[in-house]
């Protein structure tokens, strides 16, 4: 008798669970997709019926005319985004998935903010957008329409020190985002 | 060429020997090429009918099945079998026709958004854009059905895409960038599992029915047999590995035998293979398996960690990967008699909680005994499909299954109505074998036409109503758990099924008599053409052992 004649003890208890994992952070997919129609409500389908939620959402074009770029985001500590990315690949039209790390990826995104500006809170207005590098696109006696860009959490600091002026509308694009480098996305 | 002749000579490259469908004014080019195409058409009687029948051709047989329909209920009427056929990873494509271009997004007669219908419910989809893309469309639809975790693909064709000229040139290549499946399984993973089999004490095989997608059920076989694994199926593994067999356990989950279950409960390493951890066999997920490692082994990488974390992934082809695992396994030397302790449990689950019933002792027919009986009257070798409901649980626990393909369900989705067409479309698969369908009096309606085309096209299945005149399962939940408020689940005493056979041209027979149900089972086997037996048993029995919907292993009841 005696211990078990196996060559590599491995205890079972080493053995650590892999996936489904929360990051708690958030993330931002960088996917490419073919230029089909369709396509995109095949995903946002997909994070409907899979209860995903997605924080923002970009579509455009990239460098070759059969691909499009997705650009979304979504927040890691509701969804294991391992569990998100691997429900992506399962649709055909999916080509290539990447979950940017935030240190290698420069994002922008581009915000039309209208806000309140008659009398003294114009100047006041006037600057907080050149703090920002944020451009007037348009202008009335009582408002202004400025124009934003950069990352979303330099849109939102944004958002947040001109609505106490009065913010009439808003509008963002949601990020996109590249890779830095030689290196494609 | 026309488009629908190049349709046709795609089906012939593919393969296709027959398809299963009904025309409509859509798909009126495609039916006029199939006048002369040289391929089998079955004319079924509903679309449904027709899906289901290309499941049970695809599961018995292992290659594509084809169903067609035409546009609006046509398409809407396949929704069920394209579902169906998702949730059980069944390789169909699905034709369906589509109003003219022109008409699109007009409302017009029998228009469907049928690729927004089933984007949810298909592997993939398209919807033929130009008359040339047919060619590579069909080949594509097959490929993707077929490789990979297999599942419904729709083709969707505009009337006017079907019947326009083209120049037909077969496809050789087919070039998916973003369809690339894993099929051979990462090495050191595969070590590694052998390395915590060779070091596990209770250890449990759990295999579902991806052993039998992936044709792996002699691979399977040859890993149990490197030790004493003890082994479990799923309702869909089935057949995966020989219920006959001394390592077997029975099927898991919720009316799978308590061996089974309690063997996953006490179980330290879970090896799971083409399975995907349903609710039915969980149960409640914070209390299943607790004290268990999972390596898990599929070929659809978004089934791993889904619903239980697994400690070792692999992810590919079981058929590639289970034969390295075993020579992995086997170069570790372990000693099987690690091993003694957890049979010696197993055995004792087995001697206290066999599966069992009261038998009746007079001539009444027992619902377990009706399917003992069947089990006698095919001598077990019979393909065997099933509707769903008690008569499928007690299919699953009764009929001894022994090799892949063998028994044919609807697991993942449960449909009512799939166990008649299925035997349709497995018959015309496996000629050569005994097909006999297990209905339920409730189920057995939902597709009952398809009795005409097994006529007409002289399918010679043979069904067993399980007849106890309720829908059984939902009366059996409302006994139990709504306190015996049976609400709208008795079924009377019709139709007079001998009746409705005898309408369809089929033969129709009644049985009520235990005692001569065996002899009288073999002679409605052995009758020419198409039969429906109304077998008569106990009306209200339950199926037991059962863990009731929510709970744990350790909570089975009956």
């Amino acid at each position: 008798m005696g211990e078990p004649a196996t060559k590599e003890l491995l205890s079972l208890d080493q053995l650590e669970a892999a996936g489904g994992l929360r990051s708690g952070r958030k993330h931002t997919l960088s996917i490419l997709v073919e230029n089909k129609p369709g396509v995109l409500t095949r995903i946002t389908g997909l994070f409907a019926r899979r209860g995903f939620n997605i924080d923002t959402l970009a579509v455009g074009p990239t460098d070759d005319d059969s691909i499009s770029r997705i650009t979304l985001t979504l927040d890691g500590a509701v969804h294991p985004i391992d569990q998100v990315t691997k429900q992506l690949h399962k649709l055909i039209n999916v080509i290539k998935i990447r979950d940017l790390e935030p240190d290698d990826t420069l994002s922008r995104e581009l915000a039309l903010f209208k806000v309140n500006a008659d009398g003294t809170a114009r100047a006041e207005v006037m600057q907080i957008c050149e703090i920002f590098r944020a451009k007037v696109v348009d202008v009335t006696k009582r408002s202004v329409v400025v124009e934003v860009t950069g990352t979303w959490d330099k849109v939102d600091a944004f958002e947040r020190l001109v609505r106490p002026f009065g913010l009439i509308e808003m509008a963002r694009t949601g990020e996109i985002a590249i890779a830095r480098g030689r290196g494609e996305t | 060429m026309r488009a629908v002749d190049a349709l046709m000579e795609c089906l012939k490259a593919e393969g296709v020997d027959v398809v299963f469908g009904l025309p409509g004014g859509a798909n009126l080019p495609t039916y006029d090429a199939f006048y002369d195409a040289g391929i089998r058409h079955i004319l079924v009687r509903h679309e449904a009918g027709g899906g289901h029948a290309a499941e049970g051709y695809a599961k018995a047989t292992g290659k594509v099945g084809v169903a067609l329909g035409t546009s609006g209920p046509g398409a809407t009427n396949l929704v069920t079998p394209i579902c169906d056929a998702m949730m059980d990873s069944v390789p169909v494509v699905f034709l369906t026709g589509q109003v003219r271009t022109d008409l699109l997004g007009t409302d017009g007669f029998q228009e469907a958004d049928t690729i927004g219908i089933t984007m949810p419910i298909v592997k993939h989809s398209v919807m033929i854009q130009h008359p040339r893309e047919i060619p590579r469309s069909i080949h594509e639809a097959f490929h993707i059905a077929r490789t990979g975790r297999p599942g419904p693909v729709v083709v969707d064709i505009p009337q006017d895409r079907s019947r326009a000229d083209i120049t037909y040139e077969p496809v050789t290549d087919i070039r998916l960038p973003g369809y690339n499946p894993t099929t051979d399984g990462n090495q050191k993973q595969i070590r590694l599992a052998a390395k915590a089999l060779a070091n596990s004490r209770r250890p449990v095989i759990y295999a579902g029915g991806g052993v039998i997608s992936a044709n792996a059920a002699a691979e399977l076989a040859e890993l149990v047999s490197s030790d004493r694994f003890p082994v479990t199926c799923t309702v869909m593994g089935l057949g995966g590995f020989p219920a006959t067999n001394q390592q077997w356990l029975g099927m898991l989950g919720m009316h799978g035998t308590r061996t089974a279950n309690y063997a996953m409960d006490e179980a330290d390493l879970i090896i799971a293979i083409g399975a995907r951890f349903d609710d039915r066999i969980t149960g409640k997920l914070s209390e299943f398996a607790p004290r268990a490692k999972f390596i898990h082994i599929d070929i659809d990488p978004a089934e791993i960690s889904k619903n239980v974390p697994a400690h070792i992934p692999i992810v590919g082809d079981a058929r590639n990967i289970l034969p390295r695992l075993t020579v992995e396994y086997r170069a570790l030397a372990a000693d099987p008699a690690r091993l003694d302790e957890w049979w010696s449990r197993i055995h004792t689950w087995q001697q206290r909680h066999p599966l069992g019933y009261e038998d009746s002792t007079d001539s009444e027919i027992k619902p377990q005994y009706m399917i003992q009986a069947l089990y006698e009257a095919t001598g077990g070798e019979a393909i065997i499909t099933s509707d769903v409901g008690q008569h499928q649980m007690w299919t699953a626990q009764y009929f001894h299954f022994t090799r892949p393909r063998q028994w044919i369900n609807s697991g993942g989705l449960g449909t009512m109505g799939f166990g008649l067409p299925a035997a349709m479309g497995a018959k015309i698969g496996c000629p050569d074998q005994t097909v006999v369908c297990v209905a339920g009096d409730g189920s057995i309606q939902m597709n009952m036409q398809e009795l005409a085309t097994c006529a007409q096209e002289r399918i010679p299945i043979k069904v067993f109503i399980m007849n106890n005149g309720y829908l059984g399962m939902v009366r059996q939940w409302q006994e139990l758990f709504w306190d015996k408020r049976y609400s709208q689940v008795d079924m009377g005493q019709w139709p007079d099924f001998v009746k409705v056979a005898e309408a369809y041209g089929a033969t129709g027979l009644r049985l009520q008599d235990k005692r001569t149900l065996v002899k009288d089972m073999q002679e409605a086997i052995a009758t020419d053409g198409p039969v429906m037996v109304d077998v008569r048993v106990t009306r209200e029995e339950n199926t037991y052992p059962m863990i009731p919907a929510g709970q744990a292993a350790r909570d089975m009841v009956g």
